[in-house]
């Protein structure tokens, strides 16, 4: 009995230092590296006149604005607004507040640009969300109160710079207008608006700055209409597109009298057809219209007078005028030569020679330049040099100047969409471990630096070094695979349809591609990345290939639009084979099938349910057929509130060429849909490997999980409380939780809570689901786990059964037979929002696990799951208790030390993917959004390994004392003996 | 309907106030104050994403029948606000302290344990073999002797 106790006094102390996982400050950036990103960049605004650190503030699609460092790129401060927060515009005010206007023109905050603290934040009241505009005058002295002018709606409102307190607001017109230019003539009071009421009906207010009086109102209808666009061509001039967009129409305004006057494009360009843009620029007299081909510059020279200066082929871009003086204006033109860009500066008094001429190489790789921003500086000469800021194709953000690219950005990496991971190549032969660790004295110095850093005696020099030596570690970086599975190459996919592979030791990019099939053109106008999964993963047979992955997209955000395959290369981004698909792509599953050449098999479900077989080869037909009766899908149709579960069949003859089947329906779930909607589904990974079947629990009792690869959990909630929080009552809210068998389409388990409604979180493995969710009665957050377990299995724990050959252990498992089985749940409270929710895997599955929740304050929290296991009870007995059941709570615990990110933020955290390491202790976590975590976990502490910084030199110094202290004793037991002898 | 509320401390320089799990999100001011405007009556959600400090989510009824009546309550310990101040819990501390060196973490550590045993067995085992009787000892150092000698001589 004593050495129970003992033995129970003993799991329970390797048990709860297991708890904690923590890290030591010291240890950051050991086994994790984080990538600040701000995603791509909509406008920016430089500021760099005043001494001192120069900036750029930019506004992006990730809705963040940031302050960039002008010299290195470096972010000084950034903030990500909500997701609904689209910022419309940004400014820079007063010379030291930067002015950000979103929500379709319904927020205007002022952010203290050295460092980034909110000042100020005003509600603008806005009849519709609609297209708004920000002026900010520009000839301002600093400290008079300036003001800020918001056109959005059909309003006006003037607020004051320095407090966001409104200071006048004008209602223009109730009908929809929408102000497209605002302006202000040097030195004047009154600012010009023109814009547009309806489609056809052309407006100018001349408004009093200071109160907000509308001086003059013109308006004039046009009778073929326009499209919206406008470019302010001169002071009294505007030009417009009609709706068909192939006339320009410049309309004069002076003193209030509009006269409007049509030019055939086709007149000034004899090459143009299709559609034209005009490009928003704010020249003196000068008018940039994109014709699909071409950027063509025009002169407005009078009313009805245009000319062409320069017809810039495409692919190129144009900035926006820079005033450098009254009467000077700069803009930029890049263009595209091949892996080249010509870069040139002109001033807009004369058109037909460049201030600057550059030449810039560029990497291939980014695409076409989508927008330029340009800046100047002094020379020490006196005369105007100029740098510009280029956002490319694929979301990166470079600076350049002086014929060079001074630093770059890739920011696409802020809007990935799909990751995946891939094994880097084998080490070569003949390269020696003394190679690898310098010399042994410099290995003994750094292990003997390192036990002087654990014994507290190092110096800070000392201590630098040791972190320096950490840091640097060679053995990180390696291109090569290691025999802990820790280097490993994660692939992303980004929104931008540019994949890059990232070294999971310090997260460099080891390659990038655009892909070119993911990129704009005339087959496919607005191509959409989808996802990347594993194509070939050579084990045995194809040794000598390097394995791929498939990039699935689609042309276009229909489901009917045709599909897009492209395989890269892992190891050095070169696409294989890319193809536009003839059919669309609505799943794709991944087959646990492979063919001849290693490749994984794939089945593509399109939008009429045909399945379509990946890769098409007679080999892989061949195989397939022998599993296609094994093989069966489910459909979540959300809208319709069905789950419909189908088969494979082959109707008529199999065209061998096309490879495709025909769905045939075996079950449908319809859920009432004035009672549930589907909110949301998840299923179990499909490569999670589950090391037993049988849990012991106390007493030597045994109980069978449940465990089927076909197991979909489904969410559905209230109609009234399918909104946020906030939208709904307890009585009208509740949630039904589901477990199907998507083979058989059983309901294993039903679930109900009343008062509870999403958003919810789900996720499954092994025989259990966890899923998060908001309690609308207690106003907390909850988090719920399900058990499901075997009870057809409950009688192999008969011993005698288990000699005479009498169990059930070896009866095929089969989801048409009906399953006996249990379910055991438990609720408990949690205390964040949650915005992701993930679970570690190992590469046998028998480490325990670990809940990887990430939270709303964008950051990674760590549970263990011993804390959702649904046995926990208020008093556990002493045998539960040996079993390391933690007594019941109603929350659950938040211990600081155990968010994974440590003293970081995954800003804008969307997703999190684990996986397993070759070390069974050990999962890799990699956690996207606007910023990147990648990090490894030990969910029982690295068991199998010494970790990181354990002291061999300690161990060393305690050989060497043990020896001293053997030779001592036996010095002294020879003195005894000679002692004894001469007795 | 507007509410008004203000964190404690301006040196909360990236704390974020978010709403309902995230459908508005705003930030806080140099004076500790924060805004969200256009929010309709019901049972809300606020919660504050601040690194370095643990906020309990604060859960808000804006009543609808009267104008401008709001209650707050932290929904971790069910605490009422009387005004909308937002206090953390707590400081959170994301890494494990160091602890200097001291004798007891070695000798807990499985060296040190190692060590331990060793010298329990070289010092204390002849103090159990001292404690025994004495003509025992006697006995079998004599018999040691024995075998002893004739190599010896």
């Amino acid at each position: 009995m004593a050495i129970r106790a003992c033995l129970g006094l003993m799991i329970l102390l390797v048990f709860s230092s297991t708890i904690s996982t923590a890290l030591f400050e010291d240890q950051v950036g050991l086994a994790d590296w984080h990538q600040k990103y701000i995603g791509k960049v909509k406008h920016a605004i430089f500021h760099t006149q005043k001494t001192g650190r120069k900036r750029v503030v930019v506004s992006t699609e990730e809705n963040v604005v940031a302050s960039l460092d002008l010299r290195t790129g470096d972010i000084f401060w950034r903030h990500v607004l909500g997701k609904i927060d689209r910022i419309d515009q940004v400014d820079i005010t007063l010379g030291k507040y930067v002015v950000t206007l979103s929500s379709g023109g319904s927020i205007l905050r002022a952010w203290n640009l050295p460092d980034g603290q909110m000042i100020w934040e005003s509600i603008l009241q806005v009849s519709a969300p609609s297209k708004s505009l920000l002026h900010v005058p520009a000839n301002m002295n600093v400290g008079k109160d300036n003001l800020i002018l918001v056109f959005g709606g059909s309003s006006i409102h003037a607020l004051s710079s320095t407090d966001g307190q409104i200071v006048w607001r004008k209602e223009l017109s109730t009908n929809s207008l929408e102000i497209q230019q605002v302006f202000q003539p040097h030195d004047s009071d009154i600012i010009y608006a023109l814009g547009f009421i309806g489609s056809s009906e052309f407006v100018a207010y001349y408004v009093n700055y200071k109160t907000g009086e509308v001086l003059q109102q013109s308006k004039a209808s046009f009778k073929s209409g326009f499209c919206g666009e406008a470019s302010l061509a001169s002071d009294d001039v505007v030009v417009a597109l009609d709706a068909s967009r192939t006339y320009l129409v410049s309309i004069s305004f002076r003193n209030g009298v509009i006269n409007f006057q049509q030019i055939y494009i086709r007149d000034l360009i004899p090459e143009f057809s299709g559609k034209a843009t005009l490009l928003p620029s704010k020249y003196n007299g000068i008018l940039a219209v994109d014709i699909a081909s071409s950027i063509v510059l025009l002169r407005v020279k009078g009313v009805n007078e245009l000319e062409i200066i320069e017809k810039i082929n495409y692919p190129s871009a144009i900035s926006d005028a820079l005033p450098l003086s009254k009467e000077q204006q700069a803009f930029a033109i890049l263009q595209h030569d091949e892996s080249r860009i010509h870069f040139k500066v002109k001033f807009d008094t004369d058109l037909t020679n460049e201030v600057l001429k550059e030449t810039i190489q560029m990497d291939g790789q980014r695409g076409n330049i989508e927008k330029v921003f340009i800046n100047n500086y002094m020379r020490t000469d006196r005369t105007h040099g100029f740098r510009v800021l280029v956002v490319m194709e694929d979301h990166s953000l470079l600076l350049v100047q002086q014929g060079e690219i001074v630093w770059s950005r890739e920011d696409g990496l802020a809007s990935i969409v799909d990751s995946t991971t891939s094994e880097l190549p084998v080490e070569k032969e003949g390269v020696s471990v003394a190679e690898v660790e310098h010399s042994l004295f410099e290995w003994l110095k750094g292990h003997f630096l390192k036990l002087k850093g654990t014994l507290m005696l190092a110096s800070p020099d000392e201590v630098a070094a040791i972190q320096a030596i950490r840091l640097k570690s060679f053995e990180k970086n390696k291109m090569t695979r290691d025999h802990n599975g820790f280097r490993k190459l994660i692939i992303v996919l980004t929104r931008a349809g540019k994949v890059l592979a990232l070294h999971t030791g310090d997260g460099r990019v080891v390659w990038s591609v655009l892909l070119p099939v993911l990129r704009k053109s005339e087959t496919c106008g607005n191509p959409f990345a989808l996802n990347v999964y594993q194509w070939q993963v050579p084990h045995h047979h194809a040794m000598h290939e390097n394995p791929s992955v498939l990039v699935v997209g689609r042309c276009g955000h229909n489901f009917d639009a045709p599909g897009i395959f492209s395989i890269v290369d892992a190891y050095n981004g070169k696409v294989h084979n890319s193809l536009v698909l003839e059919h669309s792509v609505r799943h794709i599953m991944p087959l646990p099938l492979t063919d001849s050449t290693e490749q994984n098999l794939h089945i593509v479900i399109d939008d009429n349910l045909h399945a379509h077989l990946y890769p098409k080869t007679s080999d892989s037909v061949k195989i397939f057929l022998d599993e296609m009766p094994n093989i069966y899908w489910y459909s979540v149709e959300v809208g319709k509130n069905i789950i419909k579960g189908y088969s494979l069949e082959i109707k008529g003859e199999l065209d061998m060429a096309e490879n495709v089947f025909q769905p045939k329906e075996l079950w449908s779930i319809v859920f009432p849909s004035e009672s549930e909607t589907i909110a949301l589904t998840a299923t179990r990974k499909m490569n999670e490997i589950v090391h037993t079947q049988a849990k012991i629990v106390a007493d030597q009792d045994v109980m069978y999980k449940y465990i089927s690869t076909n197991i979909l959990f489904v969410a559905t909630v209230a109609p009234k409380a399918s909104g946020e929080i906030g939208s709904a009552t307890p009585e009208e809210a509740w949630l039904y939780a589901y477990l199907i068998d998507t083979v058989s389409g059983r309901i294993l388990h039903r679930v109900s809570h009343q008062g509870a409604q999403g958003p919810i979180h789900a996720v499954v493995s092994e025989n259990w689901v966890v899923y998060h969710y908001f309690n609308l009665r207690a106003h907390r957050h909850e988090m719920s786990v399900i058990e499901i377990y075997d009870q057809s299995r409950e009688d192999n724990k008969d011993v005698w059964k288990l000699v005479l050959g009498k169990h059930n252990l070896t009866a095929p498992i089969s989801s048409y037979s009906k399953p006996e089985v249990t379910v055991k749940s438990q609720s408990y409270f949690f205390t964040h929002s949650v915005k992701s929710l993930a679970v570690t895997v190992t590469a046998k599955g028998i480490t325990s696990k670990q809940l990887l929740i990430g939270t709303i304050g964008d950051q990674v929290l760590a549970l263990d799951k011993r804390f959702l296991d649904p046995r926990r009870s208020v008093n556990p007995t002493q045998s539960e208790k040996e079993e390391g059941i933690i007594p019941l709570t109603d929350s659950l615990p938040i211990v600081p030390q155990s968010y994974v990110t440590h003293a970081l933020q995954v800003e804008g955290l969307r997703g999190i993917v684990t996986t397993p390491a070759k070390l069974e202790s050990t999962t890799l976590v990699f956690s996207y959004g606007v910023d990147l975590f990648f990090t490894r976990i030990a969910p029982s502490r690295t068991y199998d390994s010494l970790t990181e910084d354990f002291s061999y030199a300690l161990l060393l110094l305690t050989i060497v004392a043990l020896v001293a202290a053997l030779l001592v004793t036996w010095a002294l037991s020879e003195k005894k003996e000679l002692r004894e002898k001469w007795r | 309907m507007t509410s008004k509320g203000f964190g404690a401390s301006s040196k909360l320089l990236n704390a974020k106030i978010i709403l309902n799990g995230g459908q508005n999100v705003t930030f806080v001011r140099a004076d500790g104050y924060f805004t969200f405007h256009n929010v309709p009556a019901g049972t809300h959600l606020i919660e504050v994403a601040a690194l370095g400090y643990f906020f309990s989510p604060v859960r808000v009824d804006i009543s609808a029948r009267f104008p401008g009546k709001i209650q707050a309550a932290l929904t971790e310990n069910r605490k009422a606000l009387h005004e909308l101040i937002l206090e953390p819990l707590r400081e959170e501390q994301y890494y494990e302290i160091r602890e200097p060196f001291s004798i007891m973490s070695f000798l807990k550590s499985p060296m040190g344990l190692m060590m331990g045993f060793m010298l329990l067995v070289i010092f204390v085992m002849p103090k159990l073999v001292e404690n025994m009787d004495p003509e025992e000892i006697r006995r079998a150092q004599e018999e040691m002797r024995t075998n002893f000698l004739p190599r010896s001589s």
